[in-house]
């Protein structure tokens, strides 16, 4: 048998340290820490913040045992969940609302591990407790609002010119409006045209106009309803404090969401499954009336906001109680320019909201009005314009001291208050933290007793040849665990289950060798050819079995999704990751022990 | 220690006939209680509200039941999970049902059936969801079918992707079978199961069609069973070994992984049964019966142009 070369070493010694230096992490466990973000781009977190911070910390007995800064989040280790717990709250209060503070865990490993970006797995929700959720954005809802809005727009602009219509019927997916006669409706499909490009409109021959949304619209209006309840669920979560969410589109009309060690699960899907409501209140500037509710004692028609809109992110407007118009008079707000081409937005109020929105701004002229979001029963001031002008007519433009993101981000609050359309809970699952630990300690035992199982039974059916595999099998494990930490993949109950499947199926490539080995040696080969051509033979069917599971293994990838998705993550390494150490480690390793030795007799 | 030390080879094919009949027997078999009872599709698949509250005693199902009847839910079902201490409520989706919020409703009213009551895990799916999930996993099958029978065809020959296909789907229809018939739980998880058997199975067969290539390479004379039954018994121990240990790792599974696992480790145990004698017994007289020859495998060597008369 020949001397395995070199490089061969080098590479199994590598791979070998490096997978213990990416799976040490997982054996130090993590110790509690708080997690600080802001909400707002106006407020970031950064040196200062954490200079002030610490210092107050310190002063308070609440000193970190470490911190993290990563130029957006900052997180702050502490020696026990109480003192985290107490930092939790102290920092929240010293920073106000506009800083999310939310509980997490850290790795407690060495810090140069966590600067090579050796952390440990990334635990699924079924191991370390919390909350997912699939939602589904109403489309029909969606469409329907948008019809209304249509329908509305052309009977006002029918009526401004004076055509009479008859009835407006909302269907499905479009909307039909009768006329009288020919005449008429030749008029206001002409006066349409030109007012209401956007609509699409056609004669229906039966003396009536028809508007349909078309299938390029549809997609439109589509990806606005997601990419606004996204952004909806984002300002929801901030709220709850989480520290590691996850919000994301899934396929063409579902959002999902998941949030690692939320406890309070009954809260969590109150405050995403709420509605949000938009209102616009009068602003109340009078500086001796600001300078008292500034100073806490705020009248009982009054309330003090947040405005979100203010530069510095934490200035407040006091404003009054009653409502003029709510999100319901609202059919649009879209960015766009005023005519200095400054950034604006474009609000477009219905029938009923126009006329009040005339009768406010002719009576407030020079004062503010506020366009509150409420969200939870909790307001915050998304813009606040001075009234320059009356304005009729149901448009109604914002502009002034904003940029175009900003522009966007107003128009999308105003949405969200006005038209958004509903989502639906489809899909919840929920583990309690204590259904987390019992989840990992059955699947740690569960690999641990197969594993030992296998073990004794392979060394003594096997001896010398048994101990190779196992040691085989136990960097196949190491190589395993840490892949899946490098690749930060989350771990599930499922993907434990694999991790002990791909080792239970990963000795064959071992057995295989023996037993041809053992074959070889029974038809009088000489100990190294047996050894030999064990592994030659048995090398094309580890191969040829290998690909076939791994076929399997990436169908689950590609189908599954939940729990399946986990356990093919996990297979399809498993597969990989055993290929490695039962062709090349153990051929290693059965190369140091017999090469250019000689061998009377071959423990196997 | 060998455990397999055997002289001469075992006639597997002389019993092909019998063999065949019992895996067709138990294929129609397991396709009947598949029809007549249908699978026991979980809360994954079907829609509908999962529970599991635990208390620090036992507490009496029937007290449970009673108070969820009376509240109008009558729907439930109640069971006792792992212990006595831990109750499964299940709720079907159903009209005003239909919401995410029952799991909160059925929990306060059921929180003060015992002591320390604490709600360990919730899973609504509602009714948009099961279908995906179903369609995706009859894609899953037929993109593992397809893509073994490629890699087979190419690798080996047609006639030895189709016997494997044939044989393990074969598999795959008895673990349905016997989950249908003992009403056990299919979830997605058993699903991940049965496709990982399915691979794992195939792989079984590919050891045998190997060395039964091997054997038609290297050996001159025998006939296509006798090289066959070589092969099978040349690999019978390894087979046994092989899966002994897969089966000894799923066993710990099935012991120590609590009920999340037990279901699981089940199909893997049926699969990997079956998977033995499917491949011994039902892949390779299938071989013989597509009719494979030593000729399907070896490259035809050039003929070389000779002079004829």
């Amino acid at each position: 048998m020949h001397k395995y070369s070199s490089w061969k070493y080098i590479i199994i010694v590598m791979a070998v340290i490096i997978s213990l230096i990416y799976a040490i992490p997982n054996f130090y466990g993590e110790v509690p820490a708080v997690q600080i973000s802001s909400t707002h781009a106006n407020n970031r977190v950064d040196t200062n913040t954490l200079a002030a911070l610490e210092a107050s910390l310190t002063n308070n007995d609440l000193t970190p045992l470490g911190e993290v800064f990563d130029g957006k989040t900052l997180k702050l280790k502490f020696a026990d969940t109480d003192t985290q717990l107490r930092a939790r709250d102290f920092i929240q209060a010293q920073l106000g609302e506009n800083y999310v503070v939310a509980l997490n865990l850290m790795p407690s490993g060495p810090a140069w591990l966590s600067k090579i970006n050796a952390n440990p797995m990334f635990l699924g929700l079924d191991l370390r407790g919390g909350v997912h959720f699939l939602l589904e954005i109403d489309m029909n809802q969606a469409l329907k609002k948008t019809l209304d809005k249509y329908a509305s727009d052309i009977k006002r602009d029918l009526r401004n010119n004076q055509i009479r219509y008859g009835n407006v019927i909302v269907g499905q997916n479009s909307l039909t409006v009768q006329f009288r006669d020919a005449d008429t409706l030749q008029q206001a499909l002409n006066q349409l045209h030109k007012d209401l490009p956007d609509i699409q409109l056609n004669d229906d021959g039966n003396g009536g106009l028809q508007a349909i949304i078309s299938e390029m619209q549809m997609q439109k209006i589509k990806e606005a309803a997601v990419k606004q309840n996204i952004l909806i669920l984002h300002n929801r979560v901030n709220e709850l404090g989480v520290a590691e969410p996850i919000i994301q589109q899934q396929g063409n009309e579902r959002i999902m969401v998941e949030l690692p060690g939320v406890q309070d699960t009954a809260r969590a899907k109150d405050i995403l499954g709420r509605t949000a409501t938009l209102e616009v209140r009068m602003v109340d500037d009078d500086p001796t009336d600001v300078a008292n509710a500034l100073a806490g004692s705020v009248s009982s028609d009054k309330e003090l906001l947040v405005d979100t809109s203010a530069k510095n992110g934490s200035s407040k407007i006091l404003v009054n109680r009653d409502v003029e118009l709510t999100g319901d008079n609202i059919t649009d707000a879209q960015p766009g320019f005023d005519e200095n081409g400054g950034a604006a937005v474009n609000i477009r109020l219905d029938g009923v909201g126009a006329a009040i929105f005339k009768q406010v701004t002719q009576e407030n002229i020079g004062k503010r009005m506020a366009m509150v979001l409420v969200d939870n029963n909790k307001g915050q001031v998304v813009t606040a314009p001075v009234i320059r002008s009356e304005i009729g007519g149901g448009q109604v433009q914002i502009s002034g001291a904003m940029n175009v993101e900003e522009a966007n981000d107003v128009a999308l609050l105003l949405r969200s208050g006005s038209l958004s359309a509903p989502m639906n809970m489809i899909e919840e699952r929920t583990v309690g933290p204590s259904l987390g630990k019992e989840n990992i300690s059955k699947g740690f035992h569960s690999v641990l007793w197969g594993f030992v199982a296998i073990a004794v039974f392979i060394i003594i059916y096997y001896q010398v040849f048994g101990v190779i595999s196992i040691i085989c099998l136990a960097v196949n494990l190491l190589l395993l665990i840490a892949a899946l930490s490098m690749l930060q993949a989350t771990l599930t109950l499922p993907g434990i289950a694999a991790i002990a499947l791909a080792l239970g199926m990963a000795i064959d490539s071992n057995v295989l060798i023996n037993e041809r080995i053992r074959e070889e040696l029974r038809n009088n080969k000489k100990p190294h050819i047996a050894i030999e051509s064990g592994y030659t033979h048995a090398f094309a069917t580890i191969f040829d079995s290998n690909v076939t599971t791994l076929i399997a293994g990436l169908a689950l990838l590609a189908f599954g999704s939940g729990p399946v998705k986990g356990f093919a993550v996990v297979h399809c390494l498993g597969i990989l990751t055993s290929m490695f150490s039962a062709v090349l480690v153990s051929r290693g390793i059965v190369a140091v022990l017999y090469a250019n030795r000689r061998i009377k007799k071959l423990y196997i | 220690m060998e455990f397999f030390r055997i002289k001469t080879d075992i006639p597997f094919m002389s019993y092909g006939k019998i063999t065949t009949a019992i895996s067709l027997l138990t294929f129609i078999v397991a396709v009947f209680f598949l029809l007549s009872r249908g699978l026991n599709l979980s809360v994954e698949f079907t829609g509908g509200t999962l529970m599991e509250v635990s208390y620090s005693q036992a507490v009496s199902l029937n007290d449970i039941r009673a108070k969820l009847n009376d509240n109008g839910l009558d729907m439930a079902t109640v069971q006792n999970l792992d212990s006595p201490k831990n109750v499964m409520i299940r709720l079907p989706n159903r009209g005003h049902l239909n919401s995410v919020t029952i799991s909160n409703q059925v929990y306060n009213l059921i929180q003060n059936e015992g002591p320390n009551p604490q709600l360990k895990s919730v899973e609504f799916i509602g009714p948009e969801v099961g279908q995906d999930l179903i369609v995706n996993g009859l894609m899953a099958i037929l993109f593992v079918c397809i893509g073994i029978l490629g890699y087979l065809a190419i690798r080996f020959e047609w006639r030895f992707a189709i016997a494997a296909i044939l044989a393990n789907m074969h598999d795959v229809v008895i673990i349905l079978g016997c989950f249908a018939f003992f009403r056990l739980e299919f979830s997605l998880t058993v699903l991940a199961a049965i496709l990982a058997v399915l691979g794992y199975s195939v792989n079984e067969s590919v050891v045998v069609f190997d060395r039964i290539r091997e054997n038609f390479r290297n050996t001159r004379g025998g006939t296509v069973p006798e090289l066959i039954n070589n092969a099978i018994t040349a690999t019978m121990s390894r087979t046994i070994i092989t899966h002994g240990c897969t089966e000894m790792m799923v066993l710990s599974m099935l012991f120590f992984g609590g009920p999340s696992l037990h279901n699981f480790a089940l199909a893997l145990t049926i699969g990997i049964l079956f998977g033995i004698y499917s491949s011994v017994l039902v892949a390779s007289p299938l071989l013989v019966w597509f009719g494979v020859s030593r000729a399907n495998l070896i490259k035809k060597p050039k003929q070389r142009e000779e002079a004829v008369v």
